[in-house]
């Protein structure tokens, strides 16, 4: 009971720090994303009624843009860059194997809630190509040998 | 008034009308899907496209938001514009493929299916016309249902694909479905759609079930008019 | 902040800049744009303020944006009075103890810089900065100047002027290097029209790929009925592999607002949105401490420069929607809503943003606008080539020497910008075709060599200019690979509205799956073809619209390549995994047994010291072996 009123309660301040805008609805949804590292149902529910949005345009906006995600992230976000300059120098490889390293698919989160695996276009550091992106640190010139130790010092790091 | 072609014909029509209607008012037929009078046009289904000549620039527009112009010469059926139609009218049959609207819709304008293209099986008859979405929005107010998703994952209904908390099941959006996608079920005193079962009201002077209580309520709440008035069904008026 | 509604005013905020650009101490600026960042300019800049610290030097430390040079990132610049400035790469936190000894004792001994720089054009000011007055010292004289390097020597710098040398929050040096004096200039001394004339008779067109003169849109927004209007600014750079607006959004936000404000000024509009990608925080970051400084003494607000214009900017962000790069579509982000592209038979400079007259421009274009303002319309329209006036911004990316960002003036050849500014392919490989205009262009093959670099020609030979990620690929590249790599990410990034992109894009990602997989039937080549026609012609917007271009451009050029993927069922880059076979080479193999312990699906046999083989129904073709074999015994065919 207490953690929905505080989701409500923070969502009201977020649309008040947007000025009660309906055409802010993005801005305040990216504000919550960012709070809670997804966009809890109670939150949209909030959103809808103090910005007098009906749950179906609200719903709408949620799915259509990546940013946004219905369920919780792991703490850390990996990004497989697969822009172009990264695709032409084995990106491919680098997805499979964090994949199998990682036991998910993509868009999937790992069962300890450590890592979520997703693909990125494109982070535009090209010339240190192929790049993953993990807790918002960038691997440069990644191979797939070294997958496994990254992986793991994150895990110590917790 | 603007003076232009279509077709060769010569055609006159009031600034602002659309070609789709100029088109129909004198004769020609353009096929539509997604254009329905009642709701705003989107121009996604891309049945209805002709090709618009000005000048030496020809393009391929949708009729149905195309207004019309001074001097512009309009093709409904020329090779250009067929190519488009018949390759919606595939992508389409290849994405509903037990709609047999659109399956008798290719027929009529001469289409085969594609057996390239892979068959989808988890669309339904949905095209994503949005003109449910659009009625239930623009007509009825409620807006219970929407898009969710975008590309390949597109799909329609209820947020959080969750009953619908808020449909007043007056089944508008069963009705502008020009494949029939919405499944909606009505028995005697029941109306079951969008994952919500209705109770059905009677009416005050034949005693038949005319429409869902739920829908009686909402108009009663937006027009003032008291439950007892609207409880009359549209023959007793 | 100061308050600025004079010239002098702009001049003493200026003479800051310039104390602040040349502090007469030794002056250090290390490269911060988001690509330096990743490269480890970061933890130099930490060991350079160590260093500085512990050995109590009066140095002062700064950052910048890009500055072109990434492929030996994390780059410096060492200014000090009198001196040529000099610029050093590939800087580690290890040397900088040695860099520091270097500065100290006035000697290039035991780090060798790039280039010097003697004098530089302020290109907005028509003037020349000298970094010494008398001669070059000697021991600096085999060094060559910046210009004198291949990677800068056809370059002109007009939308990237001020990256790389200014520290991106500092509105004084940026006012020091010209900036705002356009602004004056068209508060001041031009009518709307005037400037308007002036764009036009610049032949700018539009930097974000479309190509549209942009001139022409401004008079056509100036005329369209309505009180209300808006300019918009597209930050939405999505083309994967491009990353020029996000420099110049970093590296140099103001050129981005003042050009913004000269244009509303024109068109008659008061307020201003910025969406940029929520992908580039930085860019968000530089350009809010920009709008802020603006705001602050006034440039931004109510009567800029004493007159009675007023106008503001707010920064929207996007929210990871390649679509939203699109103009309409991203007109409904910023209303709120999905993404969706709607028809554009009334053009948005009549009915855009809320229904009302929007001018919506890319951010190299609004870039380019104060200095057409300074330098006046008929200088631009001199460099380049007719029809294609200007520079182009390029991100030179892939299997290529030099990679980075370049400037060059419209028409350079193809090859001048591979060989002589990229400094050609990397590890001796062939060079195979080039991509411009990501997703939405096509490749240019090594037999095209010769084009001219314009929007008309890249457009006759089947691709575009785009935005201007330029990306290289040797022969390692699969073409088919390549196309549905494309089609694959515009199927999702598809906005689902209309059957021919929701529908047939996702069919033509089938079908070059399928291809790719070995699953090709004879066919398939011309059913791409024949579905290009009406995907092209019967899209919503251009997402859908220029979608086949990929795949029309790569069967045009390397329909070999389609052929031996379907016929014979091979793939002769090496690239598509359903069609080629690792293997080791008995003649080379060490039997060293590196790549069987690597080896994922422990699919590799053998003894220590003797030859090794894989087991082909095993192999999962991630290719580790080949990478981790020392002695260069491993293939793929």
């Amino acid at each position: 009971m207490k953690k929905a009123t505080t989701i409500e309660a923070k969502t009201k301040e977020i649309v008040k720090k947007h000025g009660r805008d309906k055409t802010s609805l993005i801005a305040v949804l990216q504000d919550i994303q960012e709070t809670y590292n997804y966009l809890p149902k109670e939150a949209l529910s909030a959103v809808g009624e103090q910005l007098d949005i009906p749950a179906s345009r609200i719903y709408e906006v949620a799915t259509f843009y990546n940013t946004f995600s219905l369920n919780p992230r792991g703490q850390y976000l990996v990004e497989v860059c697969a822009g172009t300059a990264c695709h032409v120098q084995g990106a491919f490889n680098l997805m499979d194997r964090l994949k199998r390293d990682l036991n998910i698919e993509r868009g999937e989160t790992t069962k300890d809630n450590m890592f979520t695996l997703e693909e990125v276009r494109c982070l535009g550091c090209c010339s240190l190509a192929p790049v993953v992106r993990i807790g918002g640190n960038i691997h440069p010139y990644l191979t797939q040998d070294e997958i496994p130790r990254i992986l793991r010092n994150y895990r110590k790091q917790g | 008034m603007v003076n232009f072609i279509i077709d060769g014909k010569k055609i006159t029509a009031e600034k602002g009308t659309m070609v789709l209607e100029a088109a129909r008012a004198n004769g020609i037929d353009i096929p539509t899907l997604c254009a329905h009078e009642s709701v705003s046009r989107s121009g996604a289904c891309r049945l209805c496209v002709v090709e618009a000549k000005k000048g030496k620039r020809a393009k391929i527009v949708t009729s149905c938001l195309y207004p019309v112009e001074e001097g512009i010469i309009i093709e409904t059926k020329n090779e250009r514009v067929m190519n488009v139609r018949r390759l919606v009218l595939q992508l389409l049959m290849a994405r509903c493929p037990e709609s047999e609207v659109i399956r008798d819709l290719a027929k009529q304008l001469g289409v085969d299916p594609q057996p390239r293209f892979n068959q989808d099986e988890d669309k339904g008859n949905c095209i994503l016309c949005r003109s449910c979405v659009r009625v239930c929005e623009e007509v009825v107010g409620v807006s219970a249902i929407g898009f969710s998703c975008r590309g390949a994952d597109k799909a329609v209904g209820p947020p959080f694909n969750e009953d619908s908390a808020v449909c007043i099941g007056c089944g508008a959006c069963a009705f502008i479905c020009p494949t029939g996608h919405i499944e909606m079920e009505t028995t005697e005193d029941t109306r079951k759609i969008w994952g919500r079962t209705f109770k059905m009201k009677t009416c005050a002077v034949c005693g038949r079930y005319f429409a869902p209580e739920d829908q009686l309520k909402y108009i009663s709440k937006k027009t003032g008019v008291p439950m007892k008035e609207l409880a009359v069904c549209m023959d007793c008026r | 902040m100061k308050k600025i509604s004079t010239l002098d005013d702009l001049k003493k905020a200026g003479d800051k800049g310039l104390k602040s650009l040349f502090p007469g101490d030794v002056k250090i600026v290390v490269g911060m744009a988001t690509s330096g960042i990743a490269s480890g300019a970061g933890e130099v800049y930490e060991a350079l303020k160590t260093e500085i610290k512990k050995r109590k030097l009066p140095y002062i430390l700064t950052k910048t944006g890009s500055m072109g040079m990434d492929f030996i990132e994390p780059l410096i610049d060492v200014i000090e009075k009198d001196k040529p400035r000099l610029a050093y790469g590939k800087m580690t936190p290890d040397k900088v103890p040695q860099l520091i000894d270097q500065i100290v004792k006035g000697t290039i001994d035991k780090i060798r810089p790039v280039y010097r720089v003697d004098e530089e054009d302020i290109i907005a000011k028509r003037e020349k900065k000298h970094y010494l007055t008398g001669a070059v010292p000697e021991y600096l004289k085999d060094i060559p100047t910046m210009y004198e390097v291949p990677f800068y020597k056809k370059q002109v710098k007009i939308a990237t002027r001020n990256c790389g040398i200014i520290d991106p929050e500092s509105i004084e040096e940026y006012i020091a290097r010209g900036g705002y004096l356009s602004l004056h200039k068209a508060l001041s001394a031009m009518s709307a029209e005037g400037i308007v004339e002036d764009v036009i008779k610049s032949g700018l067109r539009g930097r974000g790929g479309g190509g549209f003169p942009t001139g022409v849109k401004w008079q056509s927004c100036r005329r369209a009925q309505g009180d209300i209007k808006y300019v918009i600014c597209n930050g939405d750079e999505g083309d994967p592999g491009a990353y020029m607006d996000r420099s110049v959004m970093e590296g140099d936000p103001h050129s981005v607002i003042e050009g913004m404000i000269i244009g509303a000024y024109a068109v008659g509009a008061q307020e201003g949105f910025i969406y940029v990608r929520n992908e580039y925080p930085l860019a968000v970051a530089n350009l809010t401490k920009a709008i802020e400084d603006a705001r602050g003494c006034g440039l931004l607000g109510k009567n800029i420069f004493g007159t009675n214009f007023n106008f503001d900017i707010k920064i929207s962000k996007g929210a990871g929607a390649f679509v939203c790069g699109e103009s309409t579509a991203l007109m409904a982000s910023l209303e709120g809503k999905a993404g969706e592209p709607r028809a554009k038979y009334i053009h948005t400079v009549e009915h855009g943003l809320w229904d009302r007259p929007s001018n919506l421009n890319n951010v190299e274009t609004w870039a380019n606008v104060p200095v057409i303002i300074s330098r006046g319309g008929k200088w631009f329209s001199e460099i380049g080539v007719p029809h294609s006036t200007g520079t182009k911004v390029f991100s030179l990316v892939g299997k290529i020497s030099n990679i980075g960002l370049v400037e060059v003036p419209m028409g350079i050849s193809l090859k001048d910008i591979i060989y002589d500014i990229g400094g050609g392919i990397p590890g001796g490989n062939k060079f195979k075709a080039v991509q411009t205009g990501g997703p939405s262009g096509g490749c240019i093959p090594a037999t095209m060599m010769n084009l001219s670099v314009d929007f008309d020609a890249l457009w006759e030979a089947g691709s575009m200019m785009g935005s201007g990620g330029m990306i290289v690929m040797d022969e390692k590249t699969c073409m088919v690979d390549l196309a549905r790599y494309f089609i694959e990410f515009l199927v999702s990034e598809s906005c689902g509205k209309c059957t021919p992109c929701r529908e047939g894009v996702r069919r033509m990602n089938d079908i070059l799956h399928d291809i790719c997989a070995g699953r090709g039937q004879e066919g398939d080549v011309e059913m791409l073809e024949s579905m290009a026609k009406g995907i092209v012609d019967g899209s919503l917007c251009a997402l859908g619209g220029s979608a086949p271009n990929p795949v029309l451009s790569t069967i045009k050029y390397f329909r070999e390549e389609y052929d031996a993927h379907i016929k014979q069922k091979k793939c002769p880059a090496g690239v598509c995994r359903a069609l080629i076979k690792y293997e080791i080479n008995a003649k080379k193999c060490t039997g060293c047994t590196v790549c069987a312990k690597k080896c994922p699906s422990e699919c590799i046999s053998g003894v220590k010291k003797k030859v090794h083989k894989i087991d082909q129904k095993k192999c999962i073709k991630c290719g580790i072996c080949m990478e981790s074999c020392k002695f260069n015994a491993i293939t793929v065919k």
